[in-house]
């Protein structure tokens, strides 16, 4: 692999090697630029890619970790944040990101997604806002994306999906038992389940196996390299374009600039901790809806003193995360979900708000098991089921097989009060200021989750599962994966951090291109992340060209 | 195709990967599979002892193996060692108050591990709402069903209890409802 100094200016410096910033530093590197990319996490290989539930579910070996990079919580701005013991914003912390160990839904947004304020009006104490860009602008990006990546799917199975130019490259994942159950029981219910879009291929493709079904999918890295995460696609071809660097283990703490307000570089801490400037033409930051924000306000300096591309107040704003209840049914027969990838089935019939519900919202449903053996044994019995001793242990026995969920992948409201600021006081392993979340959900996104729940348990019924519960517990105070937001993008410099190519409003060579940019929530983000960073790459690399950035 | 008649020989077909990257992690399996539980490193024998008996009420041992024969002593042992030893002043809090407890229900009595089964039974009542039960609990479940190179899940009881099995590779049908014929 090519390696820069850092006192080499490289035309690009990538922060960020997850989902979005794999593809930046692949496209970048192929069209002729020399490319850096800062990773704060280390560099696993498949090989690191054990089955351990401890390891990779508990202890953290591939996320974010509580005791390294603490975050506090509020609800509101008015109560003080406090320390929390679980995290509220999880993602994948090693090159790859989020796209080594997620779950690996790919759902394209509907043509609706694009224009959700002018079809259903504002919503009270929301930010709700149209794209400042279409599907037909990102169509061809999703294409590539799916393409490129490898996902599988049928094409036109979802009556509700929005058109698209190509069918899937490759055929949906074998159906699991709990993709039986749920589509039998959504059809007589007269709804439209479909093969749900995975990136994970149901055949060898491009020089890569198939999926073999190991199970360990979700929370973990693929040993086979069948998902197709960035460190298993773009980012190899990025570094066999014999320009583009990946630096593991280096954690940006600062973006630098000039007396002209030009991003110089950027300033991280190696593995030994030691300070090193970065020198860049350009700076392109992926570091995800919660990281960005954060590095951005960690970036004052007297000409930026609210922190940088910060003049409006609005980075770090408008938090989005996953919203949607689980719903669990016991079955008469072994379903065996613990093998395969998590989730086979998926409906989109209350995808689309319906303004006869009175309330803005609306989401998927999809049939999966995200349990593993002793996340199973903690928690995936029925409510008043017992907690230990000789019952307790029969029927983790006989539900483990048995079990499974129905989860809601549902609308998230922007709303500027839900933010990530820094916090005054915490600080994290690296001396900086810890991540301060302060996040609500609206009353739209309770009732909107609260009527999904219910059309969950009607299909458990329909299904006619042995028993049926539900977990309502306070999503507002429980880990999420789904980080988005926090720098929307828009055409109005007052209302948006960056533009519709991902340009700093107030920086010429700053381009943010991850899930901060997103206008509303996705319920699958990553698959939009990533055609946003396909079609921001073919600009940039263009106004590179001609000398514009 | 059942699952056994995928030969290694046809997933290398399958899967282009090195050679020696699968025999890698073949052995890094084996290895975690055939892992000994080590000596006590933390705990005393006499805490061991006492611990043990509450977990052996926790997963108790019927026609199956229980958190005893898994060896769930170790695995707590061993976290307390190393990635939960800020754990390690709860464990003696709560021990301390489970003793007394113990003493208040069974003023006799000379140790938990001593109790008769339904009197340990009567003891886990009066603390599992205690924040002490609750770790006690997480650790003796992850002991239990994590993976045997903690130390616990001696033999995978844990696994084989509940129908799981570790591999690289299934393949459909999966499950009773995906092999029934498609209506
Ligand atoms: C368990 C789980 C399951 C998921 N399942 C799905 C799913 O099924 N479908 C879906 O669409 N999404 C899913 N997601 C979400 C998905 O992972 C994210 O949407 C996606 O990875 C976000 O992409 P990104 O490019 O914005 O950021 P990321 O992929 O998070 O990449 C950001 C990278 O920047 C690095 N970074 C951050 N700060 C710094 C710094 N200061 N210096 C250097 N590097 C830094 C991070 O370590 C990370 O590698 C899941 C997430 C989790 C955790
Ligand atoms: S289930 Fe398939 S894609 Fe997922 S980790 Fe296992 S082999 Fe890889």
């Amino acid at each position: 692999m090519k390696q820069f100094k850092p006192s080499e200016e490289v035309d690009f410096l990538v922060i960020g090697a997850g989902a979005a910033g794999g593809i930046m530093a692949k496209e970048l590197s192929s069209a002729g630029f020399s490319v850096v990319v800062l990773e704060q996490g280390p560099y696993l290989r498949e090989k690191d890619f054990e089955h351990d539930e401890i390891k990779f579910t508990r202890l953290d070996a591939m996320t974010n970790n509580m005791k390294r990079q603490p975050q506090t919580l509020r609800k509101s701005g008015a109560e003080p944040a406090k320390l929390q013991g679980q995290k509220f914003l999880q993602y994948g912390r090693q090159v790859g990101g989020g796209s080594v160990h997620f779950t690996a839904n790919y759902w394209r947004l509907w043509e609706s997604d694009f224009q959700q304020k002018s079809r259903h009006g504002s919503v009270a104490g929301a930010t709700l806002a149209d794209w400042p860009i279409t599907y037909a602008d990102l169509e061809p990006y999703y294409t590539k994306g799916e393409e490129e990546l490898g996902v599988s799917g049928l094409a036109g199975a979802n009556p509700f999906e929005s058109w698209r130019s190509k069918p899937y490259p490759l055929p949906p994942l074998p159906v699991k038992s709990s993709g039986v159950i749920f589509e039998r029981a959504t059809k007589q219910l007269g709804l439209h389940p479909f093969p749900a879009p995975m990136a994970i291929l149901s055949e060898p493709y491009r020089g890569r196996g198939a999926c073999l079904h190991c199970g360990f999918c979700e929370t973990f890295g693929c040993e086979v390299r069948a998902k197709s995460s960035t460190l298993a696609t773009v980012i190899p071809m990025a570094e066999k374009t014999g320009r583009c660097e990946i630096r593991p283990d280096s954690c940006t703490r600062k973006i630098e600039v000039d007396t002209n307000g030009r991003v110089t570089g950027a300033v991280y801490f190696d593995a030994n901790r030691r300070e090193v400037f970065q020198k860049a033409k350009a700076l392109i930051l992926c570091a995800n809806g919660s990281e960005t924000p954060r590095l951005l306000l960690m970036s004052k300096s007297s000409r930026f003193p609210q922190g940088l591309a910060n003049s409006n107040g609005l980075v770090g704003k408008n938090l989005m995360v996953d919203a949607g209840y689980e719903a669990f049914g016991l079955f008469e027969h072994p379903l065996n979900e613990f093998k395969s990838v998590q989730t086979t089935r998926a409906i989109h019939d209350f995808y689309e708000p319906d303004p006869k519900h009175g309330y803005y919202g609306g989401g998927g449903i999809d049939a999966r098991f995200d349990f593993y053996p002793a996340s199973f044994a903690l928690s995936g019995l029925p409510k008043d089921a017992p907690r230990w001793g000789a019952e307790w242990k029969a029927m983790v026995a006989r539900n483990f097989t048995r079990t499974l969920t129905l989860l809601a992948h549902a609308t998230c409201l922007p709303q500027e009060k839900n933010s990530i600021t820094l916090d005054p006081d915490v600080k994290d392993a690296w001396g900086l200021p810890a991540t301060r979340v302060t996040f609500d959900f609206h009353p739209d996104d309770r009732s909107n989750m609260k009527f999904l729940l219910e059309r969950q348990i009607e299909i458990l019924e329909a299904a006619k599962a042995q028993k049926i519960w539900t977990d309502t517990a306070d999503l507002a105070l429980l880990p999420h994966n789904h980080l988005m937001g926090t720098c929307r993008m828009g055409n109005d410099p007052k209302t948006s951090v960056v533009d519709r190519y991902h340009r700093a409003h107030d920086v010429p060579n700053l381009f943010m291109v991850d899930g901060s940019s997103l206008v509303t929530a996705c319920c699958q983000p990553t698959c939009t992340i990533q055609a946003l960073a396909y079609r921001a790459a073919d600009h940039i690399a263009g106004e590179a060209r001609k000398a514009a950035i | 195709m059942p699952d056994e008649l995928i030969s290694r020989r046809q997933w290398f077909a399958l899967v282009p990967m090195s050679a020696a990257v699968l025999a890698a992690q073949q052995h890094a399996h084996d290895i975690m599979r055939a892992a000994k539980p080590a000596a006590l490193t933390v705990l005393s024998s006499e805490e061991a002892q006492e611990i043990e008996a509450i977990t052996s009420q926790i997963i108790p041992t019927d026609d199956s193996p229980g958190a005893r024969e898994a060896g769930v002593i170790h695995f707590i042992d061993r976290a307390l060692a190393t990635f939960d030893s800020d754990k390690r002043a709860l464990y003696t809090e709560g021990m301390k108050q489970t003793e007394a407890t113990r003493l208040e229900l069974f003023p006799n009595s000379k140790s938990i591990a001593a109790l008769q089964p339904a009197e340990q039974i009567r003891l886990l009542e009066a603390i599992d709402k205690t924040e002490f039960f609750d770790l006690l609990r997480t650790h003796t479940i992850l002991g239990f069903f994590g993976n045997p190179s903690y130390g616990g899940n001696r033999d995978l009881v844990g696994w084989k209890l509940i129908g799981f099995e570790d591999r690289f590779q299934f393949s459909p049908p999966f499950g009773y409802y995906d092999a029934e014929p498609r209506q």
